[in-house]
């Protein structure tokens, strides 16, 4: 289950998305985001998903590891596209008892979930091309002119790069753990609520001592390093813009101009 | 007691990208009260086999027999596979939660829902089998304890469920030389002693030699060698170039045998390395 979410993924490749500036990809997906909202009509909605499609075919991640990416949010798919459904107002198309579909409420639904849907897909792709050290290497950079006025861009980046990294290896510790747990004869699955909860607490406290082990292990590693946070730091891989961000500019422009233009097709 | 591991075979994330076999047609058997050593590369299915062995793993296909009974059926109840099977993970102090050494080294007994009484006896028993002192430990937290008597109290952890198989993986990585000595001489005893089968995997091969009645080599998933340690180990070249190898007694008697033409010796541990050293500087020459 938990690896079936895609959201927060790489899948290795190298396209030309993938090897666009990850400050470029961070800009586009604010923008897209946002333009997301500014459409009010479908035909805005045909032109962000056909430009979403492109930039997929581009990066050639393939369509299947995106659609699993969104299985995992189904649910809160449905969830907005029945409450939406149900509850607009308007000509009233279908009536059971108290429940009626309206054809506003229908129009409303299926609005909500292509932008659910699109917000989706068109921030996992950001990550799903992008390793989590050049996002949060981009992000640092996006964020440094901040640092003028007291925000701590770079060990911002830095946390989020150490959380990204420990992930797995805290999953890894976690499995680890319980195995050992039941082959103590210790069993999760049985029990009401408050056992359940209880037989937690030899998976938790072991985890808690390890993650604590790791921090320590990580904050003298890093200290033998001679690191000492961001002021005067270099990097191996100094990012930079070249001609393929300037490329996504521009295409980043002609796809704003066009979904402002969307606002004003009449249905 | 016996085991019986037949075609036993492994595949991660089948049908994903990350596809890999970690174990391939595994076939062995372990006699009544033997002990069995086991060594592998890293990522040779060492810890993969050892988990299939109590169940904590089900097979891709193949069964595992425990006393004539096939556990990999899915009829046999987890609980009754793991009271037979104690197995101790690579670090096992890592796993240590409660308070008090006496409610963890209870916490197995306790799932296995033991009174109070037994929980008690069994934990007084497997504290004085590890070679610690019930009264001087009972109430002492396990996190405030030296590596080697942490580890002392997670094994004595799995000895309370009073199993008849006994597996430790790697039990003595990470120690210094006098504790490595101390776990060794303790799993001997509590082997002697409770008359189990023991089953452990260790990079030390003088360990290996000394302890087993029987050697399993994994390499790649497989079964690579299998046999007495004289048996296994007479495979210097073989074991070499799967990035294993002898004990040091033997490494420095294969060197001496190459190079002084009436001297002959197999010897595994130190000691036979001298007797047979001895025995050739005391007897007739050339």
């Amino acid at each position: 289950m938990i690896r079936d979410i895609t959201l927060g993924q790489y899948y290795p490749g190298d396209s030309w998305v993938h090897r666009l500036d990850a400050r470029t990809k961070i800009i586009a997906t604010l923008l897209y985001l946002i333009e997301l909202f500014v459409v009010n009509n479908f035909y805005g909605f045909i032109i962000a998903a056909v430009a979403l499609f492109v930039v997929i075919g581009i990066s050639k991640v393939p369509l299947k590891f995106i659609f699993r990416g969104l299985s995992a949010v189904f649910l809160i798919i449905a969830f907005t596209f029945l409450l939406n459904m149900f509850m607009v107002d308007g000509t009233v198309l279908w009536q059971w008892k108290f429940l009626k579909i309206t054809q506003e409420g229908l129009s409303r639904a299926f609005f909500m979930a292509i932008r659910l849907v699109l917000i989706i897909i068109g921030s996992s792709i950001m990550t799903l091309t992008t390793k989590p050290v050049e996002l949060t290497d981009g992000l640092e950079k996006l964020l440094s002119p901040f640092s003028k006025i007291g925000l701590p861009s770079h060990e911002i980046a830095l946390m989020m790069t150490i959380a990204l990294r420990f992930i797995p290896t805290l999953m890894e510790e976690t499995d680890k753990i319980i195995k050992a747990q039941q082959a103590r004869g210790a069993d999760f699955e049985s029990g009401n609520l408050f056992q359940r909860a209880k037989s937690l607490i030899p998976i938790l406290v072991p985890l808690f001592v390890s993650s604590f082990r790791i921090a320590q292990d990580l904050a003298l590693a890093m200290e033998a390093r001679c690191y000492h946070g961001g002021k005067g730091r270099t990097r191996m891989n100094e990012i930079r813009f070249d001609r393929g961000d300037a490329v996504a500019a521009v295409m980043m422009v002609l796809f704003l101009a066009a979904i402002i233009a969307s606002r004003f097709i009449k249905l | 007691m016996s085991i019986s591991v037949r075609n036993l075979r492994y595949v991660y994330n089948p049908g994903m990208p990350g596809e890999t076999v970690a174990l391939d047609d595994v076939s062995f058997d372990v006699a009544d009260g033997s002990i069995l050593g086991i060594i592998g590369h890293t990522g040779s299915g060492k810890s993969t086999l050892l988990q299939h062995l109590n169940g904590l793993i089900a097979p891709t296909s193949g069964d595992v027999y425990i006393d004539g009974q096939c556990i990999t059926d899915g009829s046999t109840k987890m609980v009754d596979i793991r009271r037979k099977v104690g197995l101790v993970f690579q670090y096992p102090e890592y796993q240590l939660f409660e308070e008090t050494v006496q409610k963890d080294i209870g916490f197995g007994p306790k799932n296995l829902g033991l009174d109070e009484a037994e929980i008690d006896a069994r934990v007084r028993e497997s504290i004085r089998l590890v070679g610690l002192e019930y009264d001087d430990v009972k109430d002492r937290s396990p996190f405030e304890m030296s590596g080697g008597m942490k580890r002392r109290v997670a094994i004595a952890g799995v000895i309370a469920m009073n199993p008849k198989i006994l597996i430790l993986d790697e039990p003595t990585a990470g120690l210094d030389p006098s504790a490595h000595r101390d776990i060794l001489a303790m799993v001997k005893r509590i082997h002697d002693e409770m008359g189990i089968i023991l089953i452990f995997v260790s990079h030390n091969m003088a360990d290996i030699a000394e302890m087993s009645d029987k050697v399993l080599v994994m390499s790649g998933g497989k079964v690579a060698l299998e046999g007495t340690p004289a048996e296994v180990f007479s495979h210097g070249k073989m074991l070499a170039d799967m990035g294993l190898g002898v004990p040091p007694a033997r490494e420095i008697v294969e060197i001496i045998n190459s190079r002084v033409p009436d001297f002959r010796s197999e010897a595994l541990s130190i000691d036979e390395a001298a007797e047979d050293i001895k025995r050739y500087l005391e007897g007739p020459r050339g």
